[in-house]
C-alpha cells in the first residue's frame, strides 16, 4: 500500500501494515474525542514510526495515488480535533 | 480508514477530482496550480520577513528598556543622595516595572526567534517541493500531448493532482502559521508602544494607567528592599548626608 504523510512524501508499505495502521488511527481518533492529548500524541508517533520502519520512500518521479493520506507530521491536537468537528484541515 | 488518515484521504481526493474535472486540459490546470504555489510561497516569505522586522523592532525596544533601567537606577541614587526619598521611591518603582517589562519582552523576542527559525525551515522545504512539482507536471503534460493511453495519464494525473492538493495544504498551513506569528509580533509591538516608559523627569501630576499601576506597587517589597539597600550603599560610600537622615523615619 502507498501511504502519504502530508507535506512530506509517499511511502510504500507492506499491505499487512494497513490493519495495524488502521487500528492505531482509530485509537487516535478515540483519544481526540476524549480530549486525551497525551494519548493522541503517543498514538500518532506510533503511526509515524510504523511508516518510518516499514516504509520505503517513493522516488520523486513516481506518479501514483496514495491509498492513505496521513495528516502532517507536526499536526497539533487542535488541528486533529478540527478534522472531525469542522471543515477539516483543508478548508475549500 | 475512517480515522485521521481516512478523513484526510477523502478530503484530498475530493480536491483532486474537482481539480481534474474542472479543466479540459490538465496541463493548464497544473500550470495554474504551480503558479499559485509560487505565489503562496512568496506570501510565506513576506510573512517571515515581517516577523523578522517585528522581532528587530522589539529587540531595539528591549535595549531601550535596558538603558531605562540603568537610568532610573541612577536617578534613584541621585534623588536619595539629595535626600528626596519620595522621588527615589518613584524612580525605583518605575525601574521595577521596566524590569518586569524587559523580562517579558525578552521572552517574546526569544519565542519569535524560535518560530522564525521554524518558519524559515518550512519555507525551504516547501520551495524544494514546489520545484519537484514543477518537474512532475511537465512529465504529465508531455504524456498528455503525446496522447498516450488515457488510463495511464489519468493515473499519473491523479498522482500529481494529489501532490498538488497536498502542497496546497502545506502552503496553507505555512501561511496560517506565518500569519499567526505576524499577528502575535505586532500585538506585542502595540503593547510595547502603549507601555513605553517615559523619562522620570517628565513625570508630572496628570497621571495615567502607569501611575495607577505604580501606586499599586508603592508598598512593594522589592522597592522597599532596593531603597534600603541603596540607602546603605550611599551611607557607606559618602558617610551619609544629613538630608538622607531626614528621609528616614525616626521613631
Amino acid at each position: 500500500m502507498i501511504v502519504r504523510i502530508s507535506g512530506e512524501g509517499q511511502f510504500q508499505l507492506p499491505d499487512e501494515d494497513g490493519e495495524r495502521l488502521n487500528e492505531l488511527d482509530n485509537r487516535a481518533v478515540a483519544a481526540v474525542e476524549q480530549g486525551d492529548e497525551t494519548g493522541f500524541h503517543e498514538l500518532w508517533s506510533q503511526m509515524l514510526e510504523l511508516v518510518a520502519r516499514d516504509g520505503n520512500a517513493l522516488d520523486d518521479d513516481e506518479l501514483v495515488e496514495s491509498d492513505v493520506i496521513l495528516p502532517p507530521r507536526d499536526i497539533a491536537f487542535a488541528e486533529a480535533k478540527g478534522e472531525f468537528t469542522g471543515e477539516g484541515l483543508i478548508p475549500d | 480508514m475512517p480515522g485521521l488518515g481516512g478523513r484526510m484521504s477523502t478530503v484530498i481526493k475530493s480536491k483532486i477530482s474537482r481539480l481534474l474535472d474542472r479543466a479540459e486540459d490538465p496541463g493548464e490546470t497544473l500550470d495554474y496550480g504551480y503558479q499559485k504555489q509560487v505565489e503562496m510561497l512568496q506570501n510565506v516569505k513576506k510573512g517571515i520577513a515581517d516577523v523578522v522586522t517585528a522581532k528587530k523592532r522589539l529587540q531595539m525596544q528591549s535595549s531601550k528598556l535596558e538603558q531605562q533601567v540603568v537610568k532610573l537606577d541612577t536617578q534613584a541614587r541621585q534623588a536619595l543622595s539629595q535626600g528626596n526619598e519620595e522621588l527615589a521611591r518613584t524612580a525605583l518603582e518605575r525601574k521595577t516595572l521596566a524590569q518586569t517589562e524587559l523580562q517579558s519582552l525578552d521572552q517574546q523576542v526569544n519565542e519569535l526567534e524560535a518560530q522564525q527559525v521554524q518558519l524559515t525551515e518550512n519555507e525551504k522545504k516547501l520551495r524544494h517541493k514546489i520545484e519537484q512539482f514543477r518537474t512532475k507536471k511537465e512529465v504529465i503534460k508531455a504524456q498528455y500531448s503525446a496522447a498516450e493511453a488515457q488510463v495511464k495519464i489519468s493515473e499519473a494525473a491523479h498522482g500529481v493532482g494529489e501532490e498538488m492538493a497536498d502542497l496546497g495544504l502545506a502552503m496553507q498551513r505555512a501561511e496560517d502559521k506565518t500569519e499567526t506569528m505576524r499577528a502575535r509580533a505586532s500585538a506585542v509591538e502595540e503593547l510595547e508602544a502603549a507601555g513605553t516608559f517615559d523619562d522620570i523627569t517628565q513625570l508630572g501630576p496628570g497621571q495615567d494607567d502607569i501611575d495607577r499601576q505604580l501606586q499599586e506597587l508603592t508598598s512593594g517589597a522589592q522597592v522597599d528592599d532596593e531603597l534600603s539597600k541603596m540607602k546603605a550603599e550611599l551611607g557607606q560610600g559618602g558617610g551619609g548626608s544629613p538630608a538622607l537622615e531626614q528621609g528616614k523615619e525616626n521613631p
